[in-house]
């Protein structure tokens, strides 16, 4: 960790005046490690946790705003997003620990960045870390690694849990910058790496995630958040998958799905959920499905298994979800 | 405390327990002497080649830093190799850090930092360049199979396979058979403590060593011999060791670099390791086994032949006992086996928790299971069938081996007779379930151990022996021995371990410090209390009772006979007769010449029989263990909770072994990649099941003076195969490449 500067403002426009090296701090969970491991090396470290946005709240049309200070333990804990949005208190449990839950934040938990082994390590060449060096996990150990919207230039996944469930949700991120404030939809918030994969979502210079609306949705127990990772607790995802249906009389009515794990930002493909659409459940529906997420997928030397992986996990998911069986995060056996 | 319950077999709850949850046990980066410094280690980014240049500059400008440390600067320390050769012996040429220009594994120390505070170290620990000459380097183990070799010096405890009958013939004549490659990724040791050393240069001229290590006496003589200090110099301490697992066998870099720092800068130095950092040192060499087994139609082993190689460094030659244990344990008439060594461009692989059995064991099991399915029988009949009765390599019986029990206790505990056949027959929802099973077997050694035990005026006992205590209960054990051979309650008993200035106690490793180091501490308590009881027969202040021979110590007090009516004293008030402050006793523990005889007549071996359950999701590539119970035959239990707390805890390692443990080695740069808690997995809660341990009764007068085997490593042997055959009880297929990752 290298020497910086701190300070804990009490007002958005003062914590919005940043310079190239400042960094917002929250839980610290991410951002911490990552100084110790000297990959983030900010001059100054802007707390926001004087800032007041830590509460979670009833929305007029039946949604609920997310503060993005209100930590993930919190956050899945709460009885309104436990009646209304199970499967994002599903999603939460299943990342991290609750030690890590308890403090980490759910503005953070949207900012974290990726656990490619090479950005972790500083002697290692990395385009997401320095600019134009290079990628080190390409033909590399990169099993863990994303298959869907890669570049050339990288090919790191974003690890979140929480983030593949907003996605599914079609949740929207409230801004505050210095030019003012504004909402991003959460798919659209995070960036394919492209040219540029040291820019991981369209966060301006200065801008604060303030809050995370979440539009009314009516799945029932008809979601599920399934998570596949290599040991049954306390690992990022390999494959992970959150899926709502709106269904009525045995028919879909409208599909939500996201993956988790893959892709190098939670990945949605509005074409496959409208597939769904006053489609019954059935194998080759969920197959098609499957199919048509996965389509354009590139594997490098060792992440070849996560395609073969994927396509089961979503109809799995997907049975799941159609059957109003959601995976449990205490229960590890899988329905 | 309970007080009463504390002889030898007694399920003693750890005595050292208190201290280490509040925070009292001082570990190696714990003591906190004024002007301490802390060094930071600058790794090696290249995995063979020379430092051109070290730019320190911006190192040396951030305030607080006292010096950079590199081969340029150093203190001059010993001039021949031979001079840092360590107590495991590893033949090859010992690395030497910061000895020169040259770089020979990736993660190499090139410099340490000393500054007044961790984070200026650190701070500037990371800005420091080197310019490195790269030459070509091979970290791949496929591409170092093509080099394997049997270097011409093995290690001193390798024990080279023997050859019996003709196995490539009778492979070739039996009619069911079955071969193939075996495969462990290599594993990384990761201790919950981390590897440190504090050094304090002391008034008087000494160096005071605080280091995470399993054997202080072998860094003392390490660190005297390569620095080039004579041997009174350095005190070695260890009183604590958060876990080791072998990673404290050798003494590693940072004691040698924080010796250094504080001889160069004539203050307290300490060094502690990143959790990063830990892979850059010692691990569990990769291993491939390529096994060959033949039977007849009644399911008769008849032909066994292996052939394994284990990675080594490209500078000293480490060897594991890989590939002899299916030929110790099977009647097989006609076995061979072959073993090398494949260098690559790494540091040396190391012990690592059962060394060589973890893996041989293992892999072995795994290919007998597909050898009794080929065969159609039962896993647990086909071992029954095959096993033999003594050491079937070196035609040895046992001192003794209490397998055939374990196994009956253990399948019957497990349930196993209700075990279907086939593969794939047990179902429930989307799972599959699947029975496996496995044996274990390791070595039960001994080693010449000393050990002082101390009477003192208040009445209290005092044990001391420069044994370590990494986690295991020898703390523990140790007082239990002593409480039963001095007949004193162990709330009166003090013991001191963990520090080389005490009576000499070999390395801890190998599961020997139980039977060993428990054999000095009771021949220890036995003559000091027959010292104790001579002294006062003959000292003539003492009342006529304490003169007859009926007078013993039992339960903490002096026992006679006085005019016909029984009589107590306390030590307190027998000792003031003597006129003495303490008396003391030291004693050796060896194996004598009956025990000599004995090992060169009989195999020493502890065993063990695993079973386990999974359930399998097929589709998802899903296993969870649901059942593991492990039935150890190991000699006399000492205490039954801390030995059962010593086999769970690697039966989890095993789990991990099986399931989830592999460091991954990026071969472009020798660096292993995955190098933190959060990408190197570990078990979790989620994968651990309830785990039955079981211990089957087996008396042997003739392993170790107190019929002790040692605990700490036969609960790795085994259960890694148990799983892994359950997963094909369940699924019907095979895997032979550990660890068996989810999605595979
Ligand atoms: C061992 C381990 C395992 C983990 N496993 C999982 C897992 O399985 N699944 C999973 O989803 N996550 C996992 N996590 C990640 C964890 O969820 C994140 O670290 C956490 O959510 C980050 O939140 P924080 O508040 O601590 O963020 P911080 O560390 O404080 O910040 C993270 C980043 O977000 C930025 N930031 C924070 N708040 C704001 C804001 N309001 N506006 C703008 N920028 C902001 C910071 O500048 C920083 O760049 C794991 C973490 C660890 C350490
Ligand atoms: S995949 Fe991305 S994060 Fe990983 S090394 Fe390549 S550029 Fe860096």
């Amino acid at each position: 960790m290298r020497n910086f500067s701190y300070s804990r403002p009490g007002t958005f426009d003062e914590a919005c005046r940043v310079t190239e090296h400042t960094r917002f701090l929250a839980g610290g969970t991410n951002l911490i490690d990552l100084m110790k491991s000297d990959v983030e090396r900010p001059a100054h470290v802007t707390d926001l946790k004087s800032l007041s946005m830590n509460q979670i709240e009833e929305l007029p049309d039946g949604g609920l705003r997310l503060g993005a200070l209100a930590t993930n333990a919190d956050t899945s804990a709460h009885p309104l997003v436990i009646r209304h949005f199970p499967v994002l208190a599903s999603a939460i449990l299943a990342g991290a620990s609750p030690q890590i839950r308890n403090v980490a934040t759910n503005g953070g938990n949207l900012n974290q960045r990726t656990r490619c082994h090479y950005f972790y390590d500083p002697d290692m060449v990395c385009n997401k870390r320095s600019p134009g060096t290079g990628c080190s996990a390409r033909g590399g150990r990169n099993r863990i690694m994303a298959v869907l919207g890669t570049s050339e230039a990288c090919i790191a996944t974003f690890p979140s849990d929480m983030c593949v469930a907003l996605a599914a949700l079609n949740a929207t991120v409230n801004l505050h910058g210095p030019k003012g404030e504004r909402s991003v939809a959460l798919r659209d918030y995070h960036r394919l790496p492209g040219e540029a994969p040291w820019i991981d979502n369209v966060l301006q210079p200065g801008e604060i995630v303030t809050s995370i609306d979440l539009p009314s949705v009516s799945f029932g127990e008809h979601y599920t958040y399934l998570k596949i990772r290599d040991r049954l607790s306390f690992a990022f995802s390999i494959v992970s998958v959150a899926v709502g249906l709106e269904m009525e009389s045995g028919l879909i009515r409208r599909g939500y799905l996201a993956l988790g794990g893959v892709g190098t930002k939670p990945w949605c493909v509005p074409e496959a959920e409208a597939l769904m659409k006053d489609k019954p459940p059935s194998h080759s529906l969920f197959r098609d499905v499957a199919e048509r997420i996965l389509e354009g997928a590139v594997v490098d030397r060792d992440n070849a298994a996560k395609l073969k992986l994927a396509p089961r996990v979503i109809e799995r998911a997907l049975w799941q979800a159609a059957e109003g069986t959601p995976q449990s995060q205490t229960c590890k056996t899988i329905r | 405390m309970n007080v009463i319950s504390a002889k030898i077999g007694q399920p003693v709850s750890r005595i050292d327990g208190f201290a280490k949850v509040t925070g009292q046990a001082k570990y190696a980066a714990e003591p906190h002497p004024p002007g301490l410094l802390y060094g930071v280690i600058v790794n090696s980014l290249i995995a063979r080649g020379r430092i051109e240049a070290i730019h320190d500059e911006a190192a040396r400008a951030v305030p607080g830093v006292i010096e950079v440390m590199t081969h340029h600067n150093r203190p001059h320390t010993a001039l021949f190799e031979k001079s840092y050769v360590d107590g495991l012996g590893v033949p090859g040429s010992p690395y030497r850090p910061l000895h020169d220009a040259e770089i020979r594994f990736n993660g190499q120390p090139v410099a340490v930092v000393f500054a007044e505070t961790f984070e200026a170290a650190r701070e500037a620990a990371m800005l420091i360049q080197v310019d490195y000459e790269r030459w070509p380097h091979n970290a791949d183990f496929d591409a170092a199979l093509y080099q394997k070799y049997m270097p011409s010096k093995t290690r001193s405890n390798y024990v080279p396979p023997k050859t019996r009958g003709n196995a490539s013939e009778a492979y070739a004549l039996n009619p069911i058979k079955i071969e193939g490659r075996f495969h462990l990724a290599p594993e990384h040791h990761n201790p919950m403590e981390m590897h440190a050393t504090t050094v304090i240069p002391e008034e008087d001229g000494t160096l005071t060593v605080w280091d995470k290590t399993q054997g202080p006496q072998a860094v003392q003589t390490y660190l005297a011999s390569a620095l080039s200090l004579s041997g009174k110099k350095v005190r070695v301490r260890n009183p604590y060791v958060g876990g080791a697992f072998g990673s404290g066998l050798r003494a590693q870099h940072n004691v040698f670099l924080a010796a250094l720092g504080a001889e160069m800068l004539k203050r307290p130095v300490r060094v502690t390791l990143t959790r990063p950092q830990m892979f850059t040192h010692v691990f569990r060499p990769e291993a491939v086994m390529d096994i060959a087994l033949a039977a007849d139609r009644d399911g008769t082993l008849q032909s066994i032949i292996v052939e394994g190689v284990t990675d080594t460094s490209r500078f000293e030659h480490n060897m594991e006992n890989l590939v002899i244990w299916g030929l110790i344990g099977y009647k097989c008439p006609n076995a061979t086996a072959d073993y090398k060594i494949a260098p690559r461009d790494t540091y040396t692989s190391s012990d690592m928790r059962a060394p060589g059995a973890a893996t041989g064991v293992n892999l072995f099991e795994m290919a007998i299971d597909e050898l009794a399915w080929a065969c159609r029988m039962d896993p647990l009949a086909f071992r029954r069938h095959n096993y033999s009765d003594i050491d079937a390599m070196h035609n040895m019986p046992f001192t003794s081996n209490a397998l055939r029990e374990a196994l009956l206790l253990g399948a019957e505990r497990f349930g196993w007779n209700e075990r279907p056949l086939a593969p794939r027959s047990l179902r429930d929802g989307k799972e599959l379930i699947g029975w496996g099973m496995a044996t274990g077997i390791w070595d039960a050694m001994f080693s010449p151990t000393s050990a002082r035990a101390r009477l003192t005026s208040d009445g209290r006992l005092h044990i001391a022996t420069a044994a370590s205590d990494i986690g295991t209960g020898t703390y523990t054990i140790l007082v239990q021995t002593a409480s039963e051979a001095f007949s004193m309650p162990i709330d009166r008993i003090d013991i001191e371990l963990g520090d080389s200035t005490l009576p000499e106690c070999p390395t801890e490793g190998g599961s020997w410090t139980a039977a060993s180091a428990g054999a000095a501490v009771w021949l220890a308590c036995q003559s000091l209390c027959e010292q104790f009881l001579k002294l006062l027969k003959k000292n003539k202040n003492t009342p006529d009772w304490m003169k007859q021979d009926e007078i013993t110590v039992a339960e903490g007090e002096l026992h006679g006979v006085r005019n016909g009516s029984p009589v107590a004293l306390s030590l307190q008030d027998a000792l003031s007769f003597i006129g003495q402050d303490s008396i003391e006793a030291e004693e050796t523990a060896k194996p004598g010449l009956r025990g000599k005889i004995s090992e060169m007549r009989k195999a020493r071996f502890t065993h063990s029989a695993v079973f386990c359950e999974v359930r399998v999701d097929e589709d998802l590539g899903i296993v969870r263990v649901t059942r593991l119970v492990n039935a150890v035959a190991a000699g006399r239990i000492m205490n039954p909770k801390t030995a059962a707390s010593q086999v769970r805890g690697a039966m989890v390692m095993a789990t991990g072994m099986a399931l989830h443990e592999e460091s991954l080695m990026d071969e472009r740069y020798g660096r292993f990649m995955n190098h933190n808690f959060a990408e190197y997995h570990v078990p979790s809660h989620a994968d651990i099941p309830e785990m039955d341990v079981l211990f089957v009764d087996e008396k042997d007068k003739e392993i170790s003076p107190l019929g002790v085997k040692g605990v700490g490593e036969i609960g790795m042997c085994g259960t890694a195969a148990a799983i892994a055959n359950a997963i094909f009880h369940a699924t019907g297929k095979r895997h032979r490449n550990l660890p068996i990752m989810s999605g595979a």
